[in-house]
């Protein structure tokens, strides 16, 4: 079997971004960048599948700027084979990802995509369930389990009111969520490694796909600051507060 | 051309987040449809008494599980009758949109928190820490709805006149095994009035329950935060934040958490916060409204006790 691990490169989570002057965007210059961490996450369970010989192939892709090949690289050093770079300046929409996507799982052969559940930068949460769609396979998504059985995929998925199990036919589309695995760290000579393997860089205009965006961002802006840090000093004082303040209680 | 809502429900009752979608749909447009797969007539009784809708469409067949295949064609058949299609953006309707928009090849806008105008939307990025105005240039619009941004739609004086909705085919290649729902008396989190958050500083599964006592005695539901939820103390439904459930209760008390970013972006549109933590550099006393610092296991009792 032959896995895709789609990967995107993001602000990392521990920055505290900021909007940039125009209030047309997150500034992302001189900012720490790191492989989303969901994605992490994906490439773990893939890596782990293919440890327990159910995968013979991890084939890794980010569209992005050239910034991409490093996430890319990173992926390589947990333990991806080789990998797609599809170069792009402007920031591609998820059914735009999703139609990339679909691109190179024909062409691939792929019988499974595992995907993050959601980017930390828009938090979109679609790509996964897009592909699944275009493509016409069934989705797991917000998986917190996975379990291969021949050409079945078990998947335990996090819902608002606590856990459901599907059971569907691969080829299939997973998006992981966070207690899914704990991601590995790559050890130094695996980065060493990961130097050597093969990325095909593609730019997006070859690809024959319509990828013009259709949400155009007017305005970022940074939302309403809460103003809080009021200390009380004991409970009596915060029943008070609560009851004759705020009127909560 | 009307709006078309993608009610989520239990067997028993709508979710409050549709009831969200709703109230959104009217800033749209007058002429508001909702889609139910649920075959309960209890529900169906439930979604007659909301105000404003027009038409109830009832949809039966393979309804297990609601499988965003089984329903994604049904929708995108109905979808030539509506210019707006919205659910509610908890888990199902995150499931099921992008798998509807992207087959309508229409470029989704998720988790809005604010109607500008027909195709211009607010919504959060970066867990809330910036808020992006997008202008959508499809034809159709597919729109997951932030329950918490949007008031419940009045749940008296509906009108609405049902209708037999197409039958729902199983998709072959999924089967829906089952669910493990948790059981609680207490309200949901995401329609609760009060929320009690439990941290890491909870220190174990055990020590919850003096959360829960504090819960009964507020009718409060209780949440906690990731760090709770990796650390095994409670189950993945009880978490609040980026990747958890969104709330904005009246009052949220976030007892024994730190405050990381991830955190904050499912709580920070509370009424009134109240934090209780021990380490009085933690973040999160930045965002209370009210501060208390001290011990959790000593505090939480003594609350308890002194409520009426």
């Amino acid at each position: 079997m032959k896995i895709l691990v789609p990967v995107k490169r993001v602000i990392d989570y521990n920055v505290k971004i900021r909007v940039n002057a125009e209030g047309s965007a997150v500034d992302t210059n001189n900012v720490k960048m790191s492989m989303n961490p969901f994605d992490e996450i994906a490439v773990e369970e893939a890596v782990r599948m293919k440890e327990a010989g159910l995968a013979e192939e991890i084939i890794i892709v980010s569209i992005g700027d050239k910034g991409a090949q490093e996430t890319i690289r990173t992926a390589f050093a947990m333990g991806g084979d080789r990998g797609f770079h599809i170069m792009t300046e402007h920031n591609a929409e998820p059914l735009t990802v999703a139609k990339i996507l679909k691109d190179i799982v024909v062409k691939e052969g792929i019988e499974l995509v595992i995907l993050g559940k959601q980017a930390i930068d828009d938090d979109s949460n679609q790509t996964g369930q897009m592909l699944a769609a275009i493509l016409d396979w069934p989705q797991g998504t917000f998986a917190s389990k996975l379990e291969v059985n021949g050409k079945k995929i078990k998947v335990v998925r996090e819902i608002d009111g606590g856990l459901e199990t599907l059971e569907m036919s691969m080829p299939a589309v997973v998006t992981t969520d966070l207690r899914l695995n704990e991601p590995r760290y790559a050890s130094l000579p695996n980065i060493m490694k990961a130097k050597r393997k093969e990325i095909t860089e593609l730019n997006i205009d070859e690809l024959n796909i319509d990828t013009k965006n259709r949400l155009e961002i007017l305005k970022v802006s940074e939302p309403a600051i809460r103003e809080g840090g009021r200390k009380v000093e004991d409970v009596d004082e915060l029943i008070n507060m609560l009851k004759n303040e705020a009127g909560v209680i | 051309m009307a709006v078309l809502v993608i009610a989520e429900s239990n067997g028993k009752a709508i979710d409050r987040g549709t009831l969200s979608a709703i109230t959104a749909a009217k800033k749209i447009d007058n002429v508001i449809d909702l889609i139910l797969f649920d075959e309960s007539q209890e529900v169906l009784d439930f979604a007659k008494k909301i105000n404003g809708l027009k038409k109830i469409i009832c949809c039966k067949g393979a309804l297990d599980g609601t499988l965003a295949e089984n329903i994604s064609p049904v929708i995108v058949n109905l979808s030539k009758n509506y210019s707006h299609i919205l659910s509610s953006a908890g888990t199902f309707g995150k499931n099921i949109m992008p798998r509807i928009s992207a087959l309508c090849d229409s470029q989704q806008i998720s988790d809005i928190s604010e109607i500008i105008s027909n195709d211009t939307f607010v919504r959060p990025i970066y867990a809330g820490n910036a808020l992006a105005t997008i202008k959508s240039s499809d034809d159709k619009k597919f729109i997951t709805v932030r329950a918490t941004a949007f008031q419940a739609a009045d749940c008296e004086g509906g009108q609405a006149e049902k209708e037999e909705g197409p039958k729902i085919e199983q998709y072959e290649k999924t089967e829906f095994c089952g669910r493990e729902l948790s059981q609680s008396d207490r309200p949901e989190l995401t329609a609760a009035k009060i929320v009690v958050s439990g941290g890491r500083g909870m220190g174990s599964g055990e020590n919850f329950s003096i959360l829960d006592a504090l819960a009964d005695k507020l009718g409060a539901a209780v949440g906690a935060s990731r760090a709770a939820v990796d650390a095994g103390y409670v189950p993945n439904d009880y978490q609040v934040g980026q990747t958890g459930k969104v709330v904005a209760p009246e009052l949220y008390i976030a007892i024994g958490i730190s405050g990381a970013i991830q955190h904050l972006a499912g709580m920070k549109d509370s009424k009134v916060i109240v934090a209780i933590n021990k380490d009085e550099e933690a973040p999160i006393f930045q965002i209370a409204d009210f501060g208390l610092v001290g011990d959790l296991f000593k505090i939480i009792p003594e609350l308890t006790e002194k409520l009426d």
